[in-house]
This record gives C-alpha cells, structure tokens and sequence, in this order.
C-alpha cells in the first residue's frame, strides 16, 4: 500500500500529513507532526501513556494506526491548555504534586478530563476505576487522585502533616 | 529539632535563619511543564534527517557466535550502517564496581564469540526509517550454536557447573564478622532459621531507555539521553577510542529510573553508530527490549539463624545471602555489599558472620535499582524478628524495643551506627496511624496487621571519596543561576537544588535556574544514585551558596553600616536584622560588581572519607542511614488466597524535609512500587528464556490495587544532608515486603518465604497449613 496524505483536526487546527500504510497514530503524532507531548510507554496499548481524545474519547494511540485519524479530531494534553476545564485541572495536577517524573501525566491528564466532564459525581473509586489504564510508576495514584478530586470541589481528608 | 554537635554534621548556622524556601512545598519550573505536557524527555528531540539506530540482540541465553553476516542487510535500500564487535574500536565496558579491588571481569559493548544472555547485543543497525532497522535487524545472520547454560545462582556454584566467565562463577565473596557467633549461637535461649527467596523484577519506568547524539560543531560526540550518571561519557570515549574531552553527555528530564539508568543504557550504541554516519541518530528501546533484556533487581536466597537470650535480646545472626549477579558484573559486587553491611536491620547484635556473594548466571545482568541490596534483605531480618517474637511470647513491638539501634552502637562492620537511629518514634508513630481493626465481612475473608521497620543507606559508601561540585553566580538583576552536574530522575533533584540556593541567598526559588547534567557545562557531581544528591549536591550547592554569600556579604555591611553578623538575606534583599534599611537583591549584585567583588562561585563539598578492610569485614562504610516503619492492614481471601490492601502507613525519619509534598511523593511511589514487589511482580524465566518481555504479562500496580498511602514525615534526628536532610528516595520501597509477610501472620497463621506473595502462593501455604 502506498504512503496517503490524510486531514485532521489536532487541538482544533487543522493540518494535513502523509501517512505510511502502518504508521501508528502515535508515530503520527510524535514524528510526523511533531506533538512530543504524546508519549511512548509500551506500544501494547498496556500502559496508557499514548493517550490522546479521539473525538472526545480517550483511545491509546499507539493501537491506532495513523490512517484512522483521517477526518478525525484529537485532543493532546496541550491542547487543554486553551479549555478553562482544562487548564483548571492541570493547576489541580499541579498544586497536589500529582505529577513526578511527568511522563505519564499527559495520558493521565487527558483521561482525567474525560472522566471529570462525564460524571461530575464521580466518586474516588469511580475515578480509581477510570484511571486503570493508566500506569504511574512514580507516584501511588495518591495525588493524582486527590487532584481530581479537588478538581471536582472535594477534599480527601488530608494524610498526616509533617512534625 | 535536636542539633547534633558531631564533626561532620551540617547544622543550621545562625545566618540561615529560614526565610522559608527550605522546608515549604514550592512548585518549580519543571513540574509546570510536564503537566503542561511541554517538558521535553530524551526521545523527544528529534528532528528531520535522524537515523534510527537498532540493537541486534541475541535470542539464546548462552552460546557461541560461530559467525555473523551482515551482507544481507546492509544491502536493504535505507540502512546507512551495521556494526558488530569487530567495529567497535574498544570493545569494554563497565568499571571494577567495588571500589575493593576485585578482577575486573571484561562486558563487551557488542558480543564477540559467546554471548551469556537472552538479550544480550550482538549487533547494531542505524537507518532512515525505524520499520527500515527492524527489517535489518531481522536481516543480521547470526550463527549460534547452543551452549550449556546456568540458570540458578545456587547451581552456579557447584563445582561441576558451566563456567559463564573463565575467572569462575563467583563475582563477588563478601565477608562481615564480629563477635564469637558460635558459642553465642551454643548459650542462646532461641534460635530460629529461615530461608527466604525474593524475585527479579523490572523498574518498568514508564519511559523506556531513549537517546539522540551527533556530532556537534566543536567537533564532540554529544549525547542527549536518559542518564542517572552523565559521567559516563569517559566511558564512551573509551570505547570510541578517542580523548576523555570529544565526548560530551547530555543527561535529559528523565520519565522514571529508579536505579534502571545508572549503568550505561543507550549511550555507547548511539555514540558508535554517530562516529561511524557522522549523522544524527536517535535510539529509542521498545518496551519489549527494556523488560526483556534490561538489568532487573537481584533475586536473593538468604539463609538466616538467629540467636536470642530468653528476654527476646538477639545475641547472634549467621547470615548467607547469594545474590544472582546475571551474565556480567554492572553493579553486583556493590549491591551484595550493601546486603552485607545492612542483614542484621536495626538492630544491635554482637556477634554475627555474613557472607554474601554474587553469582554468575545466564540471566540477563541484574543492578542497582532502588533499595540495593538493603532491600531484599529487610524481608530476612524483619521475617527473623517476628520468629523471635513468637519464639520469646513478646509481641512483635516489643521484641524490636529490645533490640532497635541506639545512639553510637555498633553496626556488623565494628563502625558506630552515624547519627541518631530513630527507628522506635517511626515505630510508634506508624502504628498509632494504622486504623483498628474492623472485623471482615464474612468468615471467609480474614483480616490482619502487621508492620516492619528498616534501615537504608544513603550516599556512596565512604572509601569512595565521593564528592560533587557546583557553581553558583548572580546575574544584574539578582537573580541566580546555579550549576551543578545532577541529573533528574522525575524526583524533583533540580528543584531541590533551587530550593537550598534561594533559602541561603534570600531570593525566592522563583528567581533561581537551575542548569543540570551536562559533562561540558555544568560542575560534575557524580550521578544520582544511591540517594546520595541530596547529600552531595544538596551539601556543594549549600556550602557554595554559603561561601558566595559571605564573600559578598562585606559589600552590602559596609553599605548598611553594620557588621556581616547582623545582616539578614530574605526576600530578594539584604538588610539589617534591626529592620530598617535595606537592599535589593540586584543593588547588592551591582555593588558588588563596582567594588570588584565576584559575584559567582565555584565549590566542591567533599563527602567523608574513611577505609573497609575486606578482609576482616570491619571499617567505615555507609555515611549514613534513614530509618524507617510501614505498617499495613490487610484482607486475605482464603478462597482464592488475593491479599487486599486495607490501609498502609509509611513513616521515615528524614532529619529534615527540604520539600515536604516531594518527600510525601517519594514515599507514596515506594511503597507503590514495593506493593507491586510483594504481590505481583516477577520477571519470569526458563532456563534462560523470558515469559515476561510483554508489558501485558508484567503487571505493575494500577489505580485500583492500591490503597491511599499514609505518608508520615518525620524531622526527628538531623542527618548529614543539609540543614539535617536524610535521603528518602531509597527507604521507602524496602520495608513493604516484610510488613506484608508480617501482616499475613496476622491474618491468616503462615508466613511465606518467597517472594511475591502471589494468590497462588498464598493459598498453597494456607492450605498446607490446614493439612
Ligand atoms: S504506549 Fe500506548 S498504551 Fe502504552
Ligand atoms: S509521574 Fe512518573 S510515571 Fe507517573
């Protein structure tokens, strides 16, 4: 098969890219149009840190191939940067040390914005439920967690302060 | 806090009154980044033209290479090189680890007649197109034939077993002894064996090993990779053959280490096929690679026989400990080491006799990785302690009260334990934290609590000399650049950095750039390993600070009409302690620059230096510890035998905690990843071959398995990182393990003694209890 161009539309501008047969939409992404803010963790579709929204929802797009995104919208993590919703969580992200070596936090991010927009009730083991594609090596899921909980108006009851 | 008046001790002078930089949970630069998604990590610098280098790796865990042919893939359209052994001008890598004088045993970069694991580089491909390099890879004919191989550390040792290296199968024979253990094992009232196994497991940071180099226009090799330890790059010219100056290591943000990039990953590859294209050339490993053929933590069979007098006091341990060291050296020798010095924990005991080798086997080479050696062995001492406990009718407190480290006493090595051990306020504290108890709902479930205490080493042992340098300068509007040589594992390393400069300067962390990890610009440190930056470089960048601050201090006295003693530097200004007058940060920088006084400094802060002899085992070695207790409640099914965590308390004494939200964070991460190490987690083989080379069969803990860790951060006894800071990126994941065990007790009656506590494994000791 023969390399194609493809349209689409990526954190709401529209660009057009040639696409070889068998690159995945995360090589795409990466080297074709240089959004290095989309992650390779595992290419298994395993460790969710090629999470990108697809039309809305989250997909691992190391499982995609690049084709597929023709015609298509995807959200990567800088892309919430302009969405107050967005950017509200990030600060979240922020504030809570959710993030340590950073390199899952765009994937976990942007499933993060997808679970706080579907259900603003979501408790923490909804949210617990909602982030299990997503591994973090850093961090015990224990401020990502808060940060969305806060980012939802709650506070979990803090862990023990210093002394 | 207690301030400790010992040599050696950095305590707060009186001029560091605190201007609350140090001590407070400021978010820094980076940390804005990567949840912006902007942060860029050592794959991400990429660019058009690159070529894609490949590793060709063996597929046998041990044979002979009769031949290699290349001829076919260097003829696929859009290879531009294929590299074997004989390319490589010096084909040697890795260093004599011990800093005790063993043989140095040779690792070739690319393997020459034999190749001793699964994994193991043979090849190397670069090429325009990633799916180019796959295809040449698969292209590189290489003819083995199948040799007999070791697949057990405890088999490697029998006389008749293959031999992976000419030398013999042993690396590493360590040896610790004091006392008279015999006759103290002859007068106790107790003594309890065990043996305990604990797997290889892999980092499984989420970003996998991943570089980019070329050529620069000065002529250097510079490479910009995932690297613990820039310093490397002396290596790598080595094994180009060219001078120490040509190569230049650039180390990135990295997404996760843990121990995994310590020892030289992408770098002599990608440097060899830039010297061979003079092109640039990324290399990124597949997930696949990592798990399959990167190093993992060591697997330990550890005998243990512990004496105790009838009050439950441990009079002796007799220790062996044999560690798979895998197919080659890398970091073994030191990883047993650190074992040694750490078997007994926490504890005082006169009389013990430790051996721990390291052994040659055809498994992929296992390192350093978070804990080394001082982790493994916490599931010995602590499973040793409970037995005592049972075996004198004390509860398990209270037999750990009797024998916890006090202030001075000697550790195996005959040395003074360093500091205050502050392991009994970890103790209680974590076990007043712990939630009670509630009853299960059902009788099938059963629930129990258990806990375990450890002591973890940070800072390169003393007989290495260890020291790190950094720079510090002021630019004309007062803000501050420091650099230091310290690479960032994602745990916040440069932040710490700025966050000790500002404290010391008195300008907001805001104001401070912190430059790292760069062979050709910044001051080398050493790499960040063995939780020893925030004691070296934490201590260069505050004594550098220090001395910049009081050679400029005279200026801003003068200007002030005070003495040096009563100026105070806090809020981007200099001014009186009395109040009143002040300057700016920026007046102070200019000032300064029209009296011709320097405004940057260069300094050096020299770790404590001392001697180990081998061997009688008895010396100086680690400069300090943290000390530390987990406690756990959990829920076991005795139907299926799944352990549910309940509830999980963690609390180190850290001396002081320079960013408390990054100390929380450190502790949540290690225990996560030490619940991954005492549940799931195993690197599976046979005879050599990995089950476990799919991230889908290599299950670390996501969201749901893990309960809402209790950090507990105490500032109890000052250690020698400064303002008292005791390293925490290591104690955390050690202890997880052994309270685990000591809660399954608890539960349900058995106390297993392998490694991870599967619900297989779980259900086997229940039922054969029942038998
Ligand atoms: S990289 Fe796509 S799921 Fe891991
Ligand atoms: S912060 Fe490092 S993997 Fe999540």
């Amino acid at each position: 098969m023969a390399d194609q161009r493809i349209s689409l539309t990526i954190n709401q501008r529209d660009v057009s890219v040639v696409v070889e047969p068998n690159e995945t939409l995360l090589q795409v992404l990466r080297d074709g149009l240089g959004h290095m803010d989309v992650k390779y963790g595992c290419g298994e579709g395993v460790c969710g840190t090629c999470t990108v929204l697809f039309d809305g929802e989250p997909v691992n797009s190391c499982l995609m191939l690049g084709v597929q995104a023709s015609g298509h919208t995807v959200t990567t993590v800088r892309g919430l940067i302009d969405d107050p919703e967005g950017r509200a969580l990030q600060a979240r992200f922020l504030e809570e040390g959710a993030a340590q070596c950073g390199y899952c936090t765009p994937g976990i991010v942007l499933t993060a914005y997808h679970l706080v927009r579907e259900n603003r009730r979501a408790t923490r083991e909804d949210l617990r439920a909602g982030l299990a594609g997503n591994l973090c090596r850093c961090t015990g899921y224990v401020n990502i967690l808060d940060a969305i909980e806060s980012h939802l108006g709650r506070s979990r009851s803090h862990t023990e302060a210093s002394v | 806090m207690s301030q400790l008046s010992s040599s050696g001790l950095d305590v707060r002078t009186p001029l560091d009154r605190g201007t609350g930089q140090v001590g407070s949970s400021i978010v820094h630069g980076e940390f804005r980044d990567k949840v912006h998604g902007s942060l860029l990590y050592a794959a991400d610098h990429y660019g058009p033209g690159m070529l894609h280098g490949k590793v060709v790796r063996s597929p046998f865990p041990s044979a002979r290479i009769i031949s290699i042919d290349t001829s076919e893939a260097r003829a696929l359209p859009g290879v531009i090189a294929v590299l074997v052994a004989d390319d490589v001008p010096k084909n040697v890598m890795g260093e004599e680890a011990s800093g005790l004088g063993l043989e140095r045993i040779q690792t070739p970069v690319l393997a020459e007649d034999r190749v001793r694991y699964m994994g193991e580089p043979v090849a190397l491909i670069a090429a325009e197109k990633p799916h180019i390099a796959e295809a040449a890879a698969e292209l590189v004919d290489v003819d083995y034939e199948p040799m007999p191989g070791v697949y057990d550390p405890e088999d490697a040792l029998a006389g008749n077993a293959p031999l992976i290296h000419d030398q013999g199968n042993v690396l590493s024979d360590w040896r610790i002894a004091r006392g008279d253990v015999d006759s103290a094992m002859e007068d106790a009232h107790h003594v309890v064996e065990g043996t305990y196994k604990t797997q290889a497991v892999d980092h499984a940071y989420l970003e996998p090993e991943a570089g980019v180099g070329w050529i620069d226009v000065d002529g250097v090799v510079t490479l910009r990779v995932a690297t613990q330890v820039i310093e490397h790059a002396t290596e790598v010219a080595a094994i180009l053959g060219l001078p120490h100056n040509r190569v230049r290591v650039a180390s990135t943000y990295m997404g996760g280490a843990f121990g995994g990039k310590e020892d030289m990953t992408v770098e002599p590859f990608l440097a060899l096929l830039v010297w061979e294209t003079e092109r640039a050339v990324r290399m990124v490993w597949s997930r696949q690679e990592s798990l399959l053929a990167r190093p993992k933590r060591h697997p330990f069979v550890m005998r243990y026989r512990t004496a105790a007098n009838a009050d439950g006091k441990v009079l002796a341990q007799d220790i062996d400990i044999v560690g798979d060291a895998g197919a080659y050296p890398y970091l073994s020798p030191r990883v047993l080491f650190a074992a040694a010095v750490t078997a007994v924990g926490p504890y005082r005991v006169d009389h013990v006799r430790i051996r721990a080798r390291a052994v040659f086997t055809n498994h992929v080479p296992n390192s350093a990785f978070r804990g080394f050696g001082a982790m493994q062995v916490v599931f010995g001492y602590e499973s040793q302690m409970d037995r005592i406990a049972s075996a004198s009718g004390l509860t398990r407190e209270e037999v750990r009260l009797r024998n916890f480290l006090a202030s001075g006493d000697p550790l195996p090595t005959g040395e003074p334990v360093p500091t205050v051990p502050a392991v009994a306020a970890t103790m209680r504290r974590a076990l007043d934290a712990l939630k009670p108890q509630s009853p299960a709902e059902n009788s099938k479930l059963a629930r129990g609590r258990g806990f375990a205490c450890n002591m973890q080493p940070y800072g390169r042992t003393v007989f290495f000399g260890d020291k790190a340098s950094a720079w510090i300068g002021f630019e004309a509007d007062g803000t501050v650049i420091v650099r230091a040589g310290v690479t960032d594992l994602g745990g916040g390393q440069a932040a710490s950095l700025a966050q000790i400069a500002a404290e010391v300067l008195g300008v907001d962390t805001s104001r401070v750039i912190v430059h790292i990890g760069d062979t050709h610009l910044t001051p080398l440190t050493g790499g960040t390993f063995a939780t020893r930056q925030l004691y070296m470089s934490g201590n260069a960048v505050l004594h550098t600070a220090r001395d910049l601050r009081n050679q400029m201090a005279p200026v801003a006295a003068r200007l002030l009409g005070v003495q040096t003693d009563d100026l105070e530097f806090a809020g981007d200004a200099v001014r009186t302690r009395t109040g009143g007058v002040e300057l700016s940060t920026a007046e102070w920088v200019s000032a300064c620059g029209a009296e011709e006084v320097a405004t940057a400094h260069l300094g050096t802060f020299h770790g404590e230096s001392g001697s180990f002899d081998s061997r009688t085992g008895q010396g100086r070695t680690f400069p300090d510890y943290t000390f530390g207790t987990h406690a756990i409640q959990i829920e076991v099914d005795t139907e299926t035998g799944t352990i549910k965590v309940l509830d999980y308390v963690a609390c180190h004494d850290v001396g002081r905690a320079i960013n408390p939200l990054r100390v929380e964070g450190q502790i949540h991460g290690g225990v996560a990843q030490g619940l991954g190490y005492a549940l799931s987690e195993e690197i599976l083989t046979e005879d050599g071959v990995s089950h476990s080379a799919l991230f889908a069969d290599y299950l670390i803990p996501t969201a749901l398995d893990l309960p809402d860790i209790t950090p507990i951060v105490l500032e109890e006894e000052p250690g020698k990182g400064p303002f008292g800071a005791r390293g925490i990126g290591e104690p955390t994941i050690a202890p997880v393990a052994a309270a685990v065990a000591s809660a399954l007790e608890d539960a349900v009656g058995i106390r297993p003694d392998r490694l991870p506590f599967t619900p297989e494994r779980v259900l086997e000791a229940i039922n054969s209890q029942s038998r």
